[in-house]
């Protein structure tokens, strides 16, 4: 008969618990991804992907894309770089810039948005600085580069920090005392400890970025084909009640959404082999 | 010779495990001004845009029809949801952390799926399902229960993308804590509840909080998803979020910032509260939020 689906258990609960779960998870979650998959599906994969295969979406799927990317890495040097400071250097105001890195996560998307741009239109304060310089941040894909950095940032800093608090000092000691400088240590010790978290706070920080749309489209000036991203032209579509088009978009961000998913799983599984912790 | 050795100040001796103190001022002051920039400057500008006009101009914005009608749907929108995702929490923690069942990492996966989808995505979903042009939703409209430009379309919404938020707070708490406390109490005699209740509960309680405090943030906060299923029609299905992109984009800078000064000032107690929480109740949080 093999395993059986559930072990018996003498803990009560166990059909009012599935029972929630399993209703409310499948209300929420599953018929609404259902329905979109069903909608492609009723569509024809041929139409949604002649949907998806024009030039506009394509601009606004690689420029979502290129800039997350941009953004990403951006998080991953200074991410890393705070949770280092975070976790090693003692200096007043630690604890203020600790509890700050969370702001983004907590502050809501569109407040993001309209700030950010009054900072960097140009008449802001930081605006009025890059003009000087000739330069233009917001309603460019600069300004959604700004944007994505400040949603992404938590993730790096809260999947480092906790590694680099693992880390045995006496393997630093180790290292030391056979000679090695404090840069060869941190390269060639500490660094290989922290990349599966890195990793992993660059593929959540890119994963979460690709699908932003609240912080972006008030800096973004949203031009067709210069700094439109793909969220946008589903909400276009459906502002233009085309579902077929809008469901197709959704389905092909969808597919970006599963391959950074299966991503991430890569790097934790990798890492877990490898060192034994994510 | 040797009083010359003894005069000499005593070398200090840097440890080695730490950069030099140049790098480190270095470092820590580029952590400094990263965050000042990144996060610091926003969050100013937030309330200098809203007080631009003096603080009697942002107040009075406040009291505004639309913006009193904003504010009473976004707490009725965090009040519905909220509970409910407390109570799937909840109860999907207690299903996965106490039971052994095939496809348990399958259920985990479909609970963090709302993480990975785009909020845009996850509204589109809900208009597919719910919307007027499909069949159920087309039904429920046809009864007088319509779901999308409506209320229980932006709750929907926003319980899609508040939906891990409890469980993920909750579950490795849970097992961590294992079940020989819950089958102590039941051996002695006590009831499924009275050892949820008495046992459970106590065990799981900064954890809740914790996690309901965030579910609130977000689902207050929500933007991307209820823009999608609200259809923004003012007074009635515009939460605070779709009323600030409202104002904004009709160049009513100081009310659409003096509303988002209060959602900021939500997002700095939830962030106050949650740090308290990580510093006084370390041990019953899960494990990634203790330092």
């Amino acid at each position: 008969m093999g395993r059986p689906l559930v072990h018996r258990s003498p803990i009560p609960g166990l059909g009012l618990s599935a029972g929630i779960t399993l209703m409310m998870l499948s209300l929420v979650v599953i018929l609404p991804l259902g329905a979109l998959l069903l909608k492609g599906a009723a569509f024809g994969p041929l139409n949604v992907w002649e949907a998806v295969n024009r030039e506009r979406v394509w601009a606004a799927l690689w420029l979502s894309f290129r800039i997350s990317f941009l953004a990403a890495l951006f998080n991953l040097v200074f991410g890393t770089l705070l949770a280092w400071v975070l976790v090693r250097y003692r200096f007043p105001g630690r604890r203020v810039l600790d509890a700050a890195v969370d702001l983004p996560f907590a502050l809501p998307t569109a407040v993001a948005g309209i700030a950010l741009t009054a900072l960097y239109a140009p008449n802001g304060p930081f605006g009025q600085i890059a003009a000087d310089f000739g330069l233009k941040i917001a309603y460019t894909p600069a300004g959604i580069f700004i944007a994505l950095v400040f949603v992404g940032l938590p993730f790096v800093v809260r999947t480092v920090q906790p590694v680099v608090d693992e880390i045995d000092r006496e393997v630093e000691e180790a290292s030391a005392t056979l000679g090695a400088s404090r840069r060869t240590t941190l390269a060639r010790v500490v660094l290989p400890m922290l990349w599966p978290a890195i990793l992993t706070g660059f593929a959540l920080s890119l994963a979460r970025a690709v699908g932003e749309y609240g912080s972006v489209i008030f800096i973004a000036g949203n031009i067709p084909m210069v700094s439109e991203i793909a969220p946008l032209l589903i909400v276009i579509q459906l502002e233009e009640f085309n579902y077929d088009a809008a469901a197709s978009i959704g389905i092909a961000m969808l597919v970006i959404s599963f391959v950074m998913l299966l991503l991430i799983n890569l790097i934790q599984i990798w890492s877990r082999r490898r060192i034994g912790y994510v | 010779m040797s009083d010359i050795a003894l005069a000499a100040a005593p070398r200090r001796f840097r440890p080695v495990t730490t950069e030099t103190p140049l790098v480190r001022r270095l470092l820590i002051a580029v952590a400094i001004v990263g965050l000042v920039i990144l996060v610091f400057a926003p969050l100013i500008a937030v309330f200098a845009e809203a007080l631009r006009e003096g603080a009697a101009a942002a107040v009075a914005s406040l009291g505004e029809r639309d913006a009193q009608a904003a504010i009473r749907l976004t707490l009725t929108i965090a009040a519905i949801s909220v509970p409910l995702n407390a109570a799937f929490g909840i109860a999907a923690a207690w299903f996965i952390t106490k039971y052994d069942f095939r496809g348990k990492a399958v259920l985990i996966t479909l609970i963090d799926l709302p993480f990975s989808v785009s909020p845009v995505v996850a509204g589109l979903c809900i208009v597919l399902m719910f919307g007027a042009n499909s069949a159920l939703g087309g039904w429920l409209v046809a009864n007088g229960y319509p779901i999308v430009f409506a209320l229980p379309g932006i709750a929907l919404a926003t319980m899609f993308v508040t939906f891990p938020f409890v469980a993920r707070e909750l579950i490795p708490v849970m097992v961590e804590q294992g079940r020989a406390e819950e089958e102590a109490a039941l051996t002695l005699g006590a009831s499924g509840w009275r050892a949820f209740l008495t046992v459970t509960l106590p065990n799981i309680r900064w954890a809740l909080l914790y996690g309901v405090l965030l579910c609130n943030a977000r689902a207050m906060g929500e933007f991307g998803a209820v823009a999608v299923v609200s259809g923004k029609i003012r007074g009635q299905t515009a939460t605070m979020p779709i009323t600030i992109e409202m104002l904004y984009n009709e160049y009513l800078s100081v009310a659409a910032f003096s509303l988002a000064a209060v959602l900021t000032l939500l997002a700095l107690v939830t962030l106050l509260l949650k740090t308290a929480l990580e510093l006084r109740h370390a041990d019953q949080l899960a494990a990634n939020h203790r330092h």
